[in-house]
């Protein structure tokens, strides 16, 4: 492989405090040097990056790429196609496919398709429980061996307190972190955020405190076990500020939320817009700015997409009886650009750190630093530019996006993994 | 079609006070048309209407049969059982295949709130919600504010409490807005655990027990429980609910001025509602019903692109 530089960019690598103009050279997929007049090696092939933005490659710990069991509506080879084009060099597959990623042998399929797709690499999350019942352990040892770097019942919560105990507790042996999707069933059998507009449009409501009671349990229950609880999707502002007060307990205790979560509210559910269907639901704009507060002083420390790819035809019906969920991928920088950046509560720099280099220190993945000798998992951003969401333009193979037709801020130009361009941007 | 009231009737929430008055002011002429020997106009000839009805229904969708045949109307009706409907065909389907046979009107009830707004999203057809799950039933809605009108000769100012499970009612979010809308000032009477929330920012009169409604009210609008809600846990038990929130004789003696007592049907004797209080010279039960059939005929018409003024019964319009 050539070597490749990138030349005149806006650097920025948070896992450095770095942000000034300079080139990256890159050699045998990794970072060779980062500085100013980088002269350029024979052979070489040169990219004029001025205007644009090189980071880290961007992580996603969240998502879901239905395969195997429903590969209508994503593969792991269509889904690593639409990270790398949102800027994404990695992502963390969650395990509730069909069958379940319980067992190292389903562990290795997802590895072994993800290298089949030489895309973004694809990490698999390994299921807490078998057939996320709630019931028997999973086999986290070989889980982990194979390739898991977390594990999740994720699409479901551990319902049982004492599984989840268990859980964190017998993580630690293999240092990898027990996500949860925090959810009472008894008390979220709804289709959306439970509020006026629920009470509006008729439509059964999920009230903030299903999630926030599963939130304090797992704080109480990582207190408890000295175990790494990290929180799925945080939608609410009573599990913000159970957050703030576990971390300054020294708790480990880590979060993620979603860019519609700081971006929209359930008022986007009128109409009966099935694409404005998820779990957690959209909430209320007092939820939405404790999001957007706690992304901007860390007591919520990355950005994950969550992405959930539908068939069409599973979003074409009545509300309540649609699927939760939205793809996300291809549009997380945008809405991070538009709706955190622009209106001035992060910085760029921030919102890199908060979708790579936090993402890889949390899951311990490599990637979200430009540091030389780090594979050189890397993104070139057009910060500036303003594009419309639209479905035919996806990677993904479903477009079901409550972002369809509107205007988003910056994207992706250029994909790295390794060294080897995996996405760029047709002129 | 566009006409006055839009292309569809899928809820009274979003509608003007000049469109409610528009329908009952039409509604009132085919009051006639249902007291003649021959129960015809030929108002609407040569229309076709499917009527689809996705979860069991007897009054309404008998109301709306007899709306739709008084006014001359060729209907269908589509149930949800022996229909491609129970055969795992999906709404949309459904939608597209009755657009294809070139009808004209749609009447939907369905259990899912916004199947009909998803309906009328899809096809060019008018379409008049009949019942969507918790949403709205505008229909009732309109027929409570006709019997309103009846019996005091005006809405505005008049208080109407409406009672019971408004967490799960339709009827109560129809009734919320078209009296809202109509002047009226609306009470809310029920137990928290069946009450929605926020709904008290919606510019209701909260009143915690029934004996307040009654206190309060004009008329009371009293909502089915149903069996159902004991076995999810909102409520202990009926026998419990018929004694703290029952509508009772007793309870109705301590009236300050005589209440008209509405209910949408179909009724639970003994449970929301006393059988002496439901046949009693309080109750307006039954003439809701004779109004149903006239303000669903109101409604078929103005949708149609018919005017209030060719309303008049007899005139062979068009």
């Amino acid at each position: 492989m050539r070597p490749l530089l990138l030349r005149g960019g806006r650097v920025i690598d948070p896992s450095r405090g770095a942000d000034d103009v300079a080139d990256v050279l890159i050699v045998d997929g990794k970072i060779a040097a980062v500085g100013r007049g980088i002269p350029t090696p024979d052979g070489a092939i040169e990219r004029p990056c001025a205007g644009q933005v090189i980071a880290p490659g961007l992580i996603d710990l969240h998502v879901h790429f239905r395969e195997p069991g429903q590969e209508e509506t994503e593969t792991i080879s269509t889904g690593a196609m639409a990270a790398a084009a949102g800027g994404f060099t990695a992502v963390c597959a969650m395990p509730n496919t069909d069958p379940v990623t319980d067992n190292q042998a389903a562990v290795g399929f997802v590895v072994r398709q993800a290298i089949r797709a030489a895309k973004a690499r694809v990490y698999p999350i390994g299921a807490v429980s078998i057939g996320q019942r709630g019931e028997q352990l999973a086999e986290f040892g070989e889980l982990v061996g194979a390739g898991a770097v977390a594990v999740s019942d994720d699409g479901l919560p551990v319902i049982s307190s004492h599984l989840m105990r268990t859980a964190l507790e017998y993580a630690k042996t293999f240092g990898v972190p027990v996500a949860d999707h925090c959810e009472d069933p008894t008390l979220a059998h709804g289709a959306m955020h439970e509020g006026l507009v629920s009470t509006r449009l008729g439509l059964k409501g999920i009230p903030s405190a299903a999630e926030e009671i599963m939130v304090a349990r797992d704080i109480i229950l990582s207190e408890l076990t000295g175990g790494h609880v990290h929180l799925c999707h945080m939608s609410t502002r009573g599990s913000v500020d159970l957050i703030r007060r576990a971390k300054e307990k020294g708790l480990r205790v880590t979060a993620e939320a979603t860019p519609h979560h700081f971006a929209l509210t359930h008022e986007r559910c009128e109409g009966y817009d099935t694409n404005a269907k998820m779990n957690p639901p959209l909430r209320e704009v007092a939820d939405r700015d404790a999001i957007r507060s706690a992304l901007q002083d860390g007591t919520i420390d990355v950005i994950a997409s969550d992405h959930a790819p539908h068939h069409y035809d599973a979003k074409e019906r009545a509300f309540s009886e649609a699927p939760n969920g939205i793809v996300g991928l291809e549009t997380a920088f945008g809405i991070g650009m538009r709706e955190l950046v622009e209106p001035g509560l992060l910085s760029l720099p921030n919102l890199i750190e908060r979708m790579s280099t936090m993402p890889a220190r949390i899951f311990h993945l490599p990637g979200g630093t430009l540091a030389v000798g780090a594979p050189a998992d890397v993104v070139v951003l057009d910060p500036e530019v303003r594009w419309t969401v639209e479905a035919s333009q996806f990677n993904s193979k479903s477009a079901n996006s409550p972002f369809l037709g509107e205007e988003l801020i910056g994207r992706a130009e250029l994909t790295l993994v390794d060294g080897r361009p995996v996405f760029e941007r047709a002129k | 079609m566009t006409t006055a009231l839009g292309k569809d009737l899928i809820g009274l929430e979003g509608l003007t006070r000049a469109q409610i008055e528009l329908i009952l002011d039409t509604a009132e002429p085919f009051k006639e048309v249902s007291e003649r020997p021959i129960k015809k106009v030929p108002a609407l000839r040569g229309k076709t209407i499917v009527n689809l009805f996705f979860e069991p229904s007897t009054r309404t969708r008998i109301s709306f049969e007899f709306a739709e045949k008084r006014l001359s109307a060729d209907t269908v009706n589509v149930a949800s059982s022996g229909s491609s409907v129970s055969k795992g065909e999906t709404l949309v389907d459904t939608a597209r295949n009755l657009e294809a046979m070139r009808i004209d009107m749609v009447v939907i009830r369905h259990g899912s709130s916004g199947a009909a707004q998803f309906l009328g999203n899809r096809i060019r057809s008018n379409v008049v919600n009949a019942g969507d799950g918790q949403h709205e039933h505008p229909t009732q809605g309109l027929l409570d504010l006709l019997t309103l009108r009846d019996e005091f000769g005006k809405i505005e100012g008049l208080k109407v409490a409406i009672c019971g499970d408004v967490l799960h009612s339709r009827v109560a979010r129809s009734n919320l807005w078209g009296l809202r809308t109509m002047g009226a000032e609306v009470g809310i009477c029920g137990p928290a655990s069946l009450l929605p929330r926020g709904i008290s920012e919606l510019g209701v009169t909260m009143l915690p027990r029934i004996e307040d409604a009654i206190q309060w009210a004009d008329a009371l609008n009293i909502l089915r429980l149903q069996l159902e809600r004991m076995h999810a846990g909102f409520i202990p038990s009926l026998r419990e609910y018929n004694r703290v929130f029952g509508v009772s004789t007793e309870r109705l003696a301590q009236a300050p001025k005589p209440l008209r007592i509405l209910h949408p049907g179909p009724m639970n004797r003994g449970v929301e509602i006393d059988s002496d209080v439901a046949d009693g010279p309080h109750s307006v039960i039954l003439p809701q019903v004779t109004n149903g059939v006239a303000v669903r005929m109101a409604v078929l018409y103005l949708l149609a692109g018919g005017s209030p003024e060719w309303a008049t019964p007899g005139s062979d319009d068009r």
